[in-house]
């Protein structure tokens, strides 16, 4: 949206009659018109119908007021692996290319209730595996900031869609930081919350003791907000829990905040001094710094791409082209499975289904997946007793600003990109990206982030802080 | 990795692979691997293993389900190959 305004600012622009729902639709249609056919945020535009929403929206913001439900006349973009009823949802893959959603994800239904207008949805990586959105089997998308450069993954439509002003806001999935790193190339705000926060029904599963939905925003009052509207228990997602089930986390004057310095050696140096130049910032607000000793974070890397594909290759086990999606025939039914999947599936959805079922295979089991979640429940004790002592964790959210598109050519180098941002996945805690600063590459600014991490059910307390940090 | 347990993986996984797809993966499987390894090692380092946390069982009542068939339109419609109210596949025993 024009100057980057913010949902709240969308809000009292509607409320006071300066905007209409129809005038923002149209505004959001003519940038994708504009811009979308070479960025390529967005992989399908549901133009007539949200325009058709936007003028119910009018009528109720006429009629109710400020008793209006919170997002009425909002324009808001989905994630191509969230379920909006009569939607395509391909998850940009081929074997779901032609796949209508026949319910409403959780959080669709909610935001939904809350009045937002579904402008339409948005690429990824295919099936979110990724950290570039170039893995989309329709296009890749660009940065809006510089079209050179990835938009990051696998929520780089999401996030583009909102850097590039169509929307507000937008919704992503994050299972290893897909929200985050998106968040962070694209000068974002991104929430990854407290496994089990957000309802994972109709989101389209991946790991599912990591996906997580969360905003992307340009304030972080505007991802509490979508936080607040689409958290709590949920019938059809025995993981989403109930309030209470974890103590509180309360807010404080000022907080405690410990980095690990020991993971910040070899990243860029300017990415360190933007970060530095955060810390400093957070102290002149009155937090204190110290350093924190976590070496599990950096095994936590290995862990989860042993964790991760296991249960990718259980979760994709369903795309068999009977029930839905493609169908390839071959000579009987096995080969129809495995035609289907061939070529329904890109690389590196094949590279984590093979890895998956290695790590999962008799042999193997105890040497890799076994390890692996021990190692996950040795960090959970790590994080626990270091949140004993300090009140968040502060990190930058990548190494890097965004990279060249198709700059990253093999699989192992891309996975280390996720160094800070998976470890919140692994044990199950919210964390919070936040623009911090910029680095200049080729002569052009490029965003980097912060990320802070909480105890689990600490998002409260993780938009105090960014709140703090960013002024609103 | 060697190919053929590319292959066996591939068999396993029910995906057919290209050459080019076999001689991509045993190449980079092995850096992979090599990596994600360093999990036995921080096992295999004596550490202890807790006893896992957060995780209870969730249990519902066993009522209030949907009326017979609401959703079966919408479901039956996305199948690739359908007959009447049946996915059709192709024969499995002979």
């Amino acid at each position: 949206m024009k100057k980057n305004r913010t949902i709240s600012e969308l809000r009292t622009a509607l409320l006071s009659g300066e905007e209409t729902a129809v005038g923002l639709i149209e505004e959001s249609l003519a940038v994708i018109a504009a811009d979308d056919g070479d960025i390529h945020a967005y992989v399908d535009v549901f133009a007539d119908d949200v325009r058709k929403d936007a003028e119910k929206a009018d009528v109720i913001l006429k009629e109710k007021g400020d008793s209006a439900p919170l997002l009425t006349g909002i324009p808001l973009a989905m994630k191509g692996n969230i379920l909006i009823e009569g939607k395509r949802a391909t998850a940009s893959s081929k074997i779901l290319e032609k796949y209508i959603a026949p319910y409403n994800a959780t959080v669709t239904e909610r935001l939904q209730k809350a009045g937002a207008l579904f402008v339409g949805s948005t690429n990824m990586d295919e099936f979110a595996m990724g950290s570039t959105t170039e893995s989309s089997v329709f296009f890749a998308t660009k940065n809006p900031l510089d079209r050179t450069r990835v938009p990051g993954g696998s929520s780089g439509g999401s996030a583009a869609a909102v850097a590039m002003g169509s929307v507000p806001a937008a919704l992503g999935t994050d299972t290893g930081g897909s929200v985050r790193l998106p968040a962070s190339f694209c000068g974002l705000v991104g929430l990854k919350p407290t496994y089990g926060a957000v309802s994972r029904h109709g989101l389209i599963a991946m790991g599912s003791s990591f996906d997580q939905a969360g905003p992307l925003t340009h304030s972080v009052t505007d991802a509490e907000q979508i936080f607040s509207l689409i958290a709590g228990k949920d019938a059809y997602d025995a993981t989403a829990y109930e309030m209470g089930t974890y103590p509180d986390v309360v807010s404080k004057e000022a907080y405690r905040i410990g980095v690990p310095y020991e993971l910040l050696e070899g990243i860029e140096p300017d990415v360190r001094a933007a970060f530095d130049a955060s810390v400093e910032v957070l102290k002149g607000q009155g937090h204190t710094i110290v350093d924190v000793s976590l070496p599990l974070m950096k095994s936590g890397l290995a862990a989860y791409y042993v964790v991760i594909p296991a249960e990718i290759s259980s979760n994709l086990g369903r795309y068999d082209g009977v029930r839905f999606g493609l169908h390839i025939d071959g000579a009987n039914l096995l080969e129809d499975y495995r035609k289907t999947r061939a070529q329904g599936f890109g690389s590196e959805v094949k590279r984590r289904i093979l890895l998956g079922t290695y790590v999962l295979s008799s042999g193997y089991y105890d040497a890799y997946y076994g390890a692996a979640q021990k190692v996950r429940d040795l960090m959970r004790e790590e994080f626990r007793t270091a949140f004993a002592d300090i009140d968040c964790i502060l990190t930058p959210t990548a190494p890097t600003p965004a990279f060249k598109i198709g700059e990253k050519g093999d699989p192992l180098s891309m996975y280390l990109g996720d160094i800070f941002t998976v470890s919140a996945n692994l044990i199950g805690v919210p964390a919070l990206a936040l623009p911090g600063g910029t680095v200049v590459r080729d002569g052009v600014h490029l965003p980097v982030g912060i990320q802070f991490m909480a105890p689990h059910n600490g998002e409260n307390r993780l938009f105090d802080i960014g709140k703090r940090y960013r002024g609103e | 990795m060697k190919r053929e347990d590319i292959i066996a993986l591939a068999d396993l996984s029910r995906i057919e692979l290209s050459e080019e797809e076999i001689e991509r993966f045993s190449k980079e499987f092995d850096d992979i691997l090599a990596y994600v390894q360093t999990v036995k090692d921080i096992v295999e380092g004596g550490a202890a293993t807790p006893a896992l946390g957060a995780v209870a069982n969730v249990f519902r009542e066993d009522t209030h389900p949907h009326e017979a068939g609401v959703y079966s339109e919408a479901l039956l419609t996305a199948l690739p190959s359908r007959k009447g109210q049946f996915a059709e596949v192709k024969k499995i025993l002979g």
